[in-house]
């Protein structure tokens, strides 16, 4: 254990320069961190420009965030949009907090205080990541449903105050089915690309038709940044045209809009979700080092402050994903 | 060493109400969107945005200024942090979104239907 455990060497914070030589004012770990924060905080900006590229691509068909995350915990059918992605934001803030208070024991030496505040964040990381998931299943799962056209469009239906209608509430059964090609019931090489919907094209032009009161939401935004609702007679036309039901979200297709949407929705959450896991990986590491004394022998609790740079930067990322996605 | 070995518990629970209160407000312009704010522009952006971008930036100050403890390093290493950081995602957001708003101009002057 002699060679993983340091205890003789105290010169953790030094360059190989030198006794006192430290550029920038930097010892080498924190300086290294520095650099991988910088390089990753360049690949984040890229991944947002390259969704604000996307977006300003379809200014005008770009889906609404509130009307896509509009679900919290254990309150069904109610809509509330920014309250559940509000709460993860102050989970995350919180637990960055709690790691700059361990950094601050640290600074003087107060191992259990460490231990506690590192056992903290721990813990807000993983309800983060929890929430992220929990998100993403909302998301995939979807709401209402809608249609895609040949064109690509995407089609919902809106009730005559403008209200959503699920195709669950209008779509007929009708009696010719045809289920999903799947292998066990083929030979190995034919299946099909995609699960079937719950509803067929033609079930949910029926349904439609039978229910007069209905009308069609394209993508396209008003003025007033709302989606156009379709007179009947035009909503009749666009339904015509119908190709695909799509229900939830994949990478494929999705039922709020724009595919792009989800595909950046996915990735860029994806890729910060990734980094608060493994973010709450090293904190379990370096909290474990703590109570086994690794840093009170060294007389330095420097490990956890570049962890602590490290938990912070997640924190940062946060915030302009939080921006672009759901308030701007 | 440039780190003061002190407490600074009061500074970071500070910072926290800080960033909680900023936070709250962005939420609450979300929800409500202001009419006042959201149609009208100022250089090519709505007035919420704009709230939304400065409160942003204003986070992400405090984060990196008090919880990465920025402002206890030395100016060389802040400069060398931030400035590159700054101009590149300037200099990327430029380039990215002039040519989102043309491909958009081509797309909407022409009789191309092309959603991918």
């Amino acid at each position: 254990m002699e060679a993983t455990v340091t205890t003789a060497n105290n010169d953790e914070k030094t360059w190989g320069g030198g006794e006192h030589i430290q550029p920038l004012g930097a010892s080498y770990g924190k300086m290294m961190m520095w650099f991988f924060i910088v390089s990753d905080a360049l690949t984040f900006s890229g991944f947002l420009a390259a969704y604000g590229f996307s977006r300003f691509k379809f200014i005008e068909t770009w889906p609404l965030a509130d009307e896509v995350f509009t679900h919290f915990p254990f309150m069904h059918g109610v809509s509330a949009p920014m309250y559940y992605v509000a709460l993860m934001t102050f989970i995350l803030i919180f637990s960055s907090v709690t790691m700059v208070l361990a950094v601050d024991a640290g600074h003087q030496l107060k191992k259990t205080k460490v231990a506690i505040y590192m056992f903290l964040t721990i813990i807000g990381g993983f309800i983060f990541v929890g929430s992220q998931a929990w998100e993403w299943k909302n998301f995939i799962k979807g709401e209402y449903g809608a249609i895609e056209t040949a064109g690509g469009s995407l089609l919902q239906f809106v009730d005559k105050d403008g209200k959503r209608v699920a195709l669950a509430d209008f779509a007929v059964k009708l009696p010719e089915q045809r289920e999903a090609l799947t292998r066990s019931h083929s030979t190995w090489f034919m299946e099909d690309a995609e699960t079937q919907p719950t509803y067929t094209v033609a079930e949910v032009q029926a349904g439609f038709k039978a229910h007069p009161e209905l009308l069609i939401r394209t993508e396209k935004l008003t003025e007033h940044k709302k989606k156009t609702v379709l007179s009947r007679e035009e909503s009749e036309t666009h339904l015509a045209n119908a190709k695909y039901v799509v229900e939830g979200a994949n990478l494929t297709r999705n039922e709020y809009g724009s595919k792009l949407f989800a595909d950046f929705f996915f990735f860029i959450t994806g890729f910060h979700g990734f980094h608060v896991f493994s973010g709450v990986i090293i904190n379990i590491i370096i909290f474990f080092n703590v109570l086994l004394g690794t840093y009170e022998k060294r007389r330095s609790y420097e490990m956890v402050e570049k962890v602590g740079l490290y938990w912070h930067f997640v924190d940062l990322v946060w915030v302009f994903v939080f921006t672009v996605f759901y308030l701007v | 060493m440039s780190h003061e070995h002190v407490s600074n518990t009061k500074r970071i629970w500070f910072v926290f109400a800080l960033l909680s209160v900023v936070t709250t407000v962005e939420v609450i312009l979300g929800i409500y969107k202001p009419a006042s704010l959201e149609f009208n522009h100022f250089i090519g952006l709505n007035l919420l945005n704009w709230i939304f971008y400065i409160l942003t930036i204003f986070k992400a100050y405090y984060i990196v200024w008090a919880f990465m403890h920025m402002e206890g390093e030395k100016s060389s290493l802040r400069w060398s942090v931030v400035s590159p950081v700054i101009f590149l995602v300037l200099y990327l957001l430029f380039i990215l979104l002039t040519e989102g708003h043309y491909i958009y101009g081509v797309f909407k002057d022409s009789t191309i239907k092309w959603n991918f």
